[in-house]
Formats: C-alpha cells, structure tokens, sequence
C-alpha cells in the first residue's frame, strides 16, 4: 500500500469554544470542504471512515451531504488514538479497491455527552476502571500523570522538559491564524507558576477543550495525479495494541513506559523508505506534554529514557530545531480535536503551505494517542 | 449519607471476588487454576496458558510505591472535597508486576489527603489497611 494512495483534499470548521452548530453540522461543513478542496463531487465519495465516537453516524454523513452510495465503512475506537488509523484505514479500502474516494473525520464539542467521559461517569464502575477511578484517578490527566511521574523517577525528566513542549507548540501556534492561542505567547515563568491540573501536570501541559471538524479526502496515487492540490501521499500506515497494553491505566503489564508507540512504530519504518533520521518535520500526539517524549523514544528519534533531553535546545522548534514538531501548535495550542487537527497540518506541512513550514519536508510523521490503542502515518510530498 | 465516590459494581461477576476478599481483610490476586500465574486486573482466560480455570489467592499485602500523584480541581464533588489528595500506585513484594492503585493514608479510615504529598517517594515501602465506604471495602495502604 506504499505511497499508493494519496491525501487529495482537506477542510475544516472554525475551531474554537462555544460552536452553535451540532458536532454532525460541524462534520457535514469539514467533509463538504475538504471534497471542495479536493476538487471533486460528493457523488463521487464512496467511503466514510470515523471514530467510533463520532456523534453523527455514517448514514446521517452520507443524506446530509448527498454522498453517493457507500460501499466502504468503518471506525476505530479508542478516541485520540484513533486519528491516524481513519485515514490510514480510508487508505487501505482505497488500495484495495473496496472504494475509490473516501473521507475520514472528526468532529468533537467539549459540551457533547461523549466528550469529557470522566464527568458523567457512572457511580457504579464495571470493567478496568474499577481498578483506578475509586481512589480518584478519575480523570485522563490523571491518568497520565501517574505514568509521567514514574517517567520521571526512571529517566531524570523534569517539569523543565515538559515546559519546553509546551513552549514550542506555543511558539507554532502563535504564528497560525487559526490557532486558538495565535495571540497567547507563553513564558517559562508563566509555565512554572501556573496552577496544578494533577501534579506533576500543571494547566499547561493539558491540550485545550476545542468545538470543531476537520476531515480528509483520499483517493488513489493515479486519481490524485489529476486533481486540485498537490497529492500528499500515504507512505506508510501503522497501528497497534501491544501485548498486555491496558487503555490509559496502563500500570498493569510489565513495563507500562514501553507505550503503544514502540510497537506502532516498528511496524510503520518496516514499512517505509525513509528512517527517522531522515525525517524532519513531525507532529506528535498531545493531549498531555509527557506523551511527546514517549512518543519521541517510540518513534526511535533517540533511545528509551531520552526523549525528555531530545527537547533541550529547542530541538521542536521552527525553524532551526531538529525536529520542529506540532508545527501548526498542536493539541495543546492550535486545537484539541482528538488529535485530527495533527493529520491536516501533516498534509499541509507536505503541500508546502504550512504557517510554519519545514522547507526540507520531503516527509512528515503524524502521530496518534500515546496511552491508547494507537496509529501513525508517515506522509510523503 | 452516601460518599459520592465512584466505586465498584459488586455484581461485576470478574471481579466480585476480590471485593468479597477486601470485605473480609484480604487483599486477592487472580491466580490460573492451570499454571498458576497471577494476573491483575482479574479477567476470564489466562493470558499465559488460556486456561478458564483460576483460583483467588491471598497476598501478604506488602509492596512499594510504584508512582503517584495529586489530582487538583476540576473534579468531580466527591473528589474536588478531598483535593488536592494523593493516589499512588503500589507494586507488590511478592510479585512486582502485579499492581494496585490506591491511597496513601495514616490510618484505614485516615483521609486521603492527610499524608503530606511532598514526603512521599517512588519506592517506599507500604502494607495494605482497608476501609469501608458505603457497601465496598476499599485496599489503602498506609507506610509499612
Ligand atoms: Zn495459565
């Protein structure tokens, strides 16, 4: 399937807090202008690729948009790990022929039932949460901070890694337009100061709580030759559940620091040209800072127990860092949209039309949640 | 008055075991009736072997802090009340990779926010004490 399909069009909503419109308005208004972009007609989509958590269904997609008719479908679950593998299964059913455009999406309101699930909780809890959330790990942030402590302890990273995340996707926000922190700079002082969300984590190694879509067109390699945009093709695609993982809670198995990223990422360089050393431009799940370094080790940009020190010396940041990560701010300062908003400046950082553009980007990796069942996409120019 | 803790449905048919061992003062590992490899979180098949059989054994209740942290507000009532609180993850002697989350107290019935946070440390040693809230015995652990 290398490289033989490809991203043709992308779209998106205005992304922000407090959207009026419903989360299947929001997806109808992302898919119809990623199909504009892409320059073709809703009649000619006949694949839909989603979350599982998506309020709107297929069906509702398809008669609101005047899709024609449908003959792929599927979901993947498990939320922010979810948003690479949509595209990545969109690209499959392209490949092998089971549908010749397909749209993959995600459309998220921080107010929806589905959207903040640690505060409806039932009281009564069944299956693995019984195991954390009675003693009030009750919330993903703090779910991740008990593996980032533990990061901590093992590896010798400190909050002054964590700041250099959040300062750098800062830094690629404050240069987009469409970014909800575009006009927020943030200090290392400020960083340090701010209030504790659940320590180790402070309010700003959180991602932010966004209302919006974004959604993708892919097509095949031969199609998109023919097409609007410049074709930004699917090199690799990988996803992964590894052995003994636990969603989110993942204390149980006998190395928990060992995230889904390592396994996922095995599988996506066999499957690709290029190594992570040729790579320079990527952008990386983050709900939560500390996935970036784990994510950073999983990916192989340097060893285990060194993705804290790979952020020293401005290493994520544009222009001139190593590896300018989260180039349009990312979850944590462009948008929280589960992680779609990562997929559409993958695309663009690979159209060359990036507000922080990587002018060498022959490739940029993309990845999904670390702490859930995860994915990633290297996308080729 | 109930708690407004969010804890375990006891008809839960897994894992209604251990809660019955935690009611009785016994901190229970799901163990394979086949090879006898403990497993937690407790599930049907041995992940090991894929025997269905298994047996619910009796640990010392002895282990150390594998990591923690203090959850701030926002939260839910029940919790944002005892914020900021600790919660830890405590690995077994007898069997480290075996785990439990729960909290560090002074006492079985000692709040969860007593222990001051910036003492504890990856490591220490704890033993389990257990408490009762509302119809579910909870494991805490208290410094051995
Ligand atoms: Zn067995």
């Amino acid at each position: 399937m290398k490289d033989a399909t490809a991203v043709v069009g992308i779209g998106q909503t205005a992304l922000g807090k407090g959207l009026a419109d419903s989360e299947l308005a929001l997806a109808c208004q992302a898919i119809s202008a990623a199909i504009d972009d892409a320059g073709l007609s809703p009649a000619e989509v006949d694949g839909l690729s989603m979350f599982s958590m998506e309020e709107g269904r297929e069906v509702e997609i398809a008669r609101n948009l005047g899709l024609g008719d449908i003959t792929f479908f599927s979901e993947v679950g498990y939320g922010g790990g979810a948003g690479c593998g949509v595209v990545g299964q969109a690209a499959m059913a392209v490949a092998s022929g089971q549908c010749r455009v397909a749209v993959a999406w995600r459309a998220r309101k921080r107010a929806a039932k589905t959207s903040r699930p640690w505060a409806q909780v039932s009281r009564h809890i069944t299956g693995h949460w019984q195991w954390s959330r009675p003693f009030g790990v009750v919330r993903p942030v703090d779910e991740i901070a008990m593996l980032t402590r533990r990061y901590m302890h093992e590896f010798g990273a400190t909050r002054e890694h964590l700041a250099n995340v959040a300062l750098a996707f800062r830094k690629h926000a404050n240069r987009n337009p469409l970014a909800t922190m575009q006009d927020k700079p943030l200090t290392r002082e400020q960083y340090m100061e701010a209030r504790w969300i659940s320590e180790p984590l402070c309010l700003y190694d959180n991602c932010l709580e966004t209302d919006g879509a974004l959604a993708v067109v892919i097509t095949s390699a031969a199609r998109a030759r023919d097409l609007a945009q410049p074709p930004v093709y699917v090199h690799a695609f990988a996803q992964s559940i590894p052995q003994q993982h636990q969603v989110m809670t993942n204390y149980f198995c006998a190395d928990p620091l060992l995230g889904p990223s390592h396994a996922c990422a095995r599988l996506l360089w066999a499957r690709a040209d290029v190594t992570p050393e040729d790579v320079r431009v990527a952008q990386i799940y983050d709900a939560f800072s500390p996935l970036v370094p784990l994510s950073l080790e999983g990916y192989g940009f340097c060893a285990r127990g060194e993705g804290a020190a790979f952020t020293e010396n401005g290493a994520l940041e544009w222009p001139n860092g190593r590896l300018p990560t989260n180039t349009s701010g990312g979850g944590m300062s462009e948008a929280y949209v589960h992680g779609f908003n990562l997929v559409l400046e993958g695309v663009r950082q690979c159209r060359g039309t990036s507000t922080s553009q990587v002018e060498s980007a022959e490739h940029c990796l993309v990845t999904s949640g670390e702490g859930v069942p995860t994915s990633a996409i290297l996308f080729r120019r | 008055m109930e708690s407004g803790l969010l804890l375990p449905d006891l008809d839960d048919e897994v894992a209604a075991p251990f809660w019955a061992g935690t009611a009785r003062g016994e901190l229970l590992v799901q163990a394979c009736g086949a090879c006898a490899t403990w497993r937690m979180p407790p599930r049907p098949m041995c992940p090991r072997c894929r025997s269905l059989e298994h047996l619910w054994v009796p640990t010392d209740g002895r282990g150390t802090i594998w990591s923690y942290v203090v959850p701030h507000p926002p939260l839910l009532p029940a919790y944002a009340e005892l914020a900021p609180y600790n919660a830890i993850v405590v690995a077994l002697d007898e069997e480290p990779t075996i785990r439990f989350v729960g909290n560090l107290v002074s006492e079985a019935y000692g709040p969860i926010h007593e222990v001051d946070p910036s003492t504890i440390v990856i490591g220490e040693p704890v033993r389990v004490v257990f408490a009762q809230v509302d119809d579910v015995t909870l494991p805490r652990w208290v410094r051995a």
